[in-house]
């Protein structure tokens, strides 16, 4: 994994550990960069670690170890009411007591702004989120989808360069919150800011961001654009949390040509791409994704390697066919083929030869 | 359903109309939830509401003993209506004579005593006067009497006191107002009602002093108690509820074992004062047995029921809040004001509520720590009663406070909101 330390990176995280209990390391050894301007997103199983990197940015949280600097000056001295970061909490953190207005002047009166000058920069903020209407409500008066617009409006009214998001959307209904995905990252688009998202939400992580760093255990497992990420995961673990994924057990045999020959479990050989493998003889899981797999064999490579494949279930969803086969000894191979005139509607029971293109089948770390 | 027809009532599946079927099936509820609270109802009207009407009563009803001043003086009560004191002339003959008649009537029932000290209440003296005649007037024959006014003086010099003449006038009817009167400092004299001297209005100052001091028990308790609370709140929840059950010790302790725990420790020659003197200090301070005893107890023993109530508001307080309120420029103390602490008013209002109310009717401590200027309003209403059995005073004087308490609750609503108010 090659992380960026670039010299004007506008949020960087260097070597950064945290512990909370002095005995497991919640965050292990976190190096990450992001230049001004950027959509980064921290996606990640719940607990991997992405609230505590964002606190420690915040400045809520301290780092047990390591470096976090903000426009290149450390920050881990600065206390959070002066480093300036906007926050978007997961329950929006909106003060009851105070009307909506109030909650937005809030940033504005501890920065000791004249009234004029916040009304404006409050109406703005407000007609920014289209919740103009809205100043004098209470946050109780308001629908979830609008107290979280209100949160994202306060959070950008005092105009931060970065602003942090922890899993904003989650409370969220599924249609709102793909409303929510767009606004957000508009928003964020035309102001220009730095923005850190956090997620357990792939399809929120994938859509939304410039860049992804995924989570697991408390550490970047990989940190990449969406479609690099879907495309070229860089070990099992992402390969399986991002997106529909086959996996295959097996041992490397031979490692020729930049290709892999993989001898599975069950016995059969398949060439794949070797990405995180290191010899002949190393266990390692494949990985395939459902929509690389071919059933029409005259579009393989004439000396491809197949596999005999049972299909057990076809799920008509409309726009593609979702397949359930058994491959090699499992019953979870999944593919997807699109639904098109010519395309062929499997049956349970038909038994039929499946293959790929030794680039889509991707060799990881067992 | 097929038997409900589409006009006239909806019927039920066994064909009762629906909407008496509903209620009786809602009646028999209402009877069990009765049934289940019912005990609890007549416990509160028998241990409540009872006494507090009987308190009511008291506070107005003329009474000697059991019975209606006018129903043992009848005829005296007949005899004064024409008689007016501002005059400055004794009452009539017949009303001496009328005094006489009835005077044995009561000494029969053995109750001149009683009346005495009625009237005594009212104007001193007239107890001994009661007491002294009763023998003497028991033997006269009102038949053989000619100058009634004059033999009745012979007994006592004091019959010949207009005052007292004019006190049994005024205290002649079933009900009094003299109660509320002596409650309030005020005195009837001849000349009408009027204010005692400022240094005899001993309730005003008592009534006073236990608001001033309940307040500022509240006060304490809250100074105290809201640092804590808040540190409870935000404490992982095993070592807040180990912390809890300190707070809580101390409640399950006798009242009376921790009011003499603090005697101990603040008496003269106690715990407090030896550290002082050791530390090189040469005067004891004088920490009980005055206000200062009184507050320092009492903020101890009521601290749990401001700690409670706090607490719970406090715990329902997300910390994301405070993160916000920094988040967004606010430093730790603008934090606390703007956003933390008007969030807790709730549980501010609560505690207070409760402390002021328990201290205000407090009655062990200071009567145990509170030496001669730190006793309540409470102390004196049971001396009242126990003592000199005045109840009807004693009754004023609680029905007063009892008032104060509930007006007090009505401007805490009309401001805070009783709504607002969260106990847990
Ligand atoms: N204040 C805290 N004290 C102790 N442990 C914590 C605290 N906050 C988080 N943790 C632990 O740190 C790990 C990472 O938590 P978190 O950063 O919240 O993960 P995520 O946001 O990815 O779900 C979890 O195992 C969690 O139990
Ligand atoms: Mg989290």
């Amino acid at each position: 994994m090659a992380q960026t330390h670039s010299n004007d990176a506008f949020v960087a995280f260097e070597r950064v550990q945290k512990s909370y209990d002095g005995e497991t390391l919640v965050v292990k050894d976190l190096n990450l960069s992001l230049p001004k301007g950027e959509f980064l997103t921290m996606l990640g199983p719940s607990g991997s670690g992405k609230t505590t990197c964002l606190m420690m940015l915040a400045g809520f949280e301290t780092a047990t170890h390591g470096e976090i600097k903000l426009d290149g000056k450390p920050i881990n001295n600065i206390p959070p009411h002066k480093r300036g970061i906007g926050m978007v909490f997961q329950n929006y953190a909106l003060f009851p007591h105070m009307t909506v207005a109030e909650n937005l002047a809030f940033p504005l009166e501890v920065r000791k702004l004249g009234k004029s000058e916040r009304e404006a920069k409050v109406k703005r903020a407000l007609d920014m989120v289209q919740m103009g209407a809205f100043g004098g409500r209470r946050p109780a008066q308001l629908s979830g989808g609008q107290q979280q617009r209100i949160a994202l409006a306060r959070a950008l009214v005092f105009e931060p360069e970065l602003v942090l998001m922890d899993e904003p959307l989650g409370a969220l209904d599924k249609q709102l919150r793909e409303h929510m995905q767009f606004e957000i990252t508009r928003i964020a688009h035309d102001l220009g800011i730095t923005t850190v998202y956090v997620t357990h939400d792939q399809t929120e992580a994938l859509t939304m961001s410039d860049r992804v760093a995924v989570f697991n255990d408390g550490r970047i497992q990989q940190l990449a654009p969406p479609d690099e990420l879907y495309e070229a995961p860089q070990n099992s673990f992402v390969a399986q949390f991002i997106g529909e994924n086959n996996t295959l057990e097996g041992t490397v045999q031979e490692l020729r040509d930049g290709y892999a020959k993989v001898r599975l479990d069950s016995g059969d050989i398949i060439d794949c791409k070797p990405v995180n493998v290191g010899k002949a003889g190393d266990r390692t899981l494949v990985s395939i994704r459902p929509e690389r797999v071919e059933i029409d064999k005259s579009r393989l490579h004439p000396d491809a390697h197949t596999l005999k494949a049972e299909v057990l279930e076809f799920v008509y969803m409309g726009d593609i066919f979702r397949t359930r086969l058994r491959v090699a000894g499992r019953e979870d191979f999944v593919i997807k083929t699109r639904n098109a005139p010519d395309q062929r509607r499997l049956k349970p029971g038909e038994m039929v030869e499946i293959g790929w293109l030794a680039d889509d089948c991707r060799a990881l770390d067992a | 359903m097929a038997d409900t027809t589409t006009d006239g009532p909806m019927l039920a599946a066994d064909g009762t109309p629906l909407k008496q079927s509903l209620a009786r099936a809602l009646r028999r509820q209402k009877i069990r939830a009765l049934m289940l609270t019912a005990p609890l109802l007549v416990f509160v009207l028998v241990s409540f509401i009872m006494p507090i009407g009987s308190m009511l009563m008291r506070s107005i009803q003329n009474t000697a003993g059991t019975e209606y001043v006018p129903d043992i003086l009848p005829n005296v009560v007949a005899e004064l209506e024409g008689w007016d004191p501002t005059t400055g002339e004794l009452p009539s003959e017949a009303a001496f004579r009328a005094m006489i008649v009835d005077f044995k009537a009561a000494f029969e029932n053995k109750q001149h005593t009683q009346l005495g000290r009625r009237f005594n209440y009212e104007t001193p003296g007239m107890s001994s006067l009661f007491r002294k005649s009763g023998r003497k007037v028991s033997r006269m024959d009102v038949a053989e009497i000619t100058d009634a006014k004059a033999e009745l003086i012979d007994v006592d010099d004091d019959w010949g006191n207009i005052q007292y003449w004019a006190t049994i006038k005024a205290n002649s009817g079933y009900y009094t107002s003299s109660y509320y009167m002596a409650a309030f400092d005020a005195e009837r004299t001849i000349e009408g009602v009027q204010m005692k001297d400022p240094d005899q209005r001993i309730y005003q100052k008592l009534m006073l002093r236990t608001l001033w001091l309940s307040g500022l028990i509240t006060f304490c308790t809250l100074a105290i108690g809201y640092p804590v609370a808040w540190l409870l709140a935000d404490l992982p929840l095993r070592t807040s509820n180990l912390l809890m059950i300190l707070v809580l010790l101390p409640f399950w302790t006798s009242l009376l074992v921790r009011t003499s725990a603090w005697k101990i420790l603040l008496q003269e020659q106690g715990v407090i004062n030896d550290i002082w003197i050791a530390l090189g200090f040469s005067d004891r301070l004088s920490l009980i047995n005055n206000q200062l005893g009184v507050v320092i107890a009492m903020t101890h023993i009521l601290l749990p029921f401001m700690i409670l109530p706090l607490y719970s508001v406090m715990k329902t307080i997300p910390p994301s809040y405070l993160r916000a309120a920094k988040s967004l420029g606010a430093t730790n103390t603008t934090a606390f004001l703007r956003v933390y602490f008007p969030q807790t008013t709730p549980g501010i209002g609560a505690g207070a509520l409760l402390v002021f109310i328990l201290a205000v009717g407090y009655f062990i401590t200071p009567e145990l720590v509170g030496g001669a200027d730190g006793t309540f309003i409470s102390n004196r209403i049971y001396f009242q009663f126990s003592t000199l059995g005045n109840w009807g005073l004693a009754a004023a004087l609680g029905t007063i406070m009892l008032a104060i308490v509930l007006l007090l609750y009505y401007v805490y609503d009309k401001l805070v909101g009783i709504d607002n108010v969260k106990l847990g």
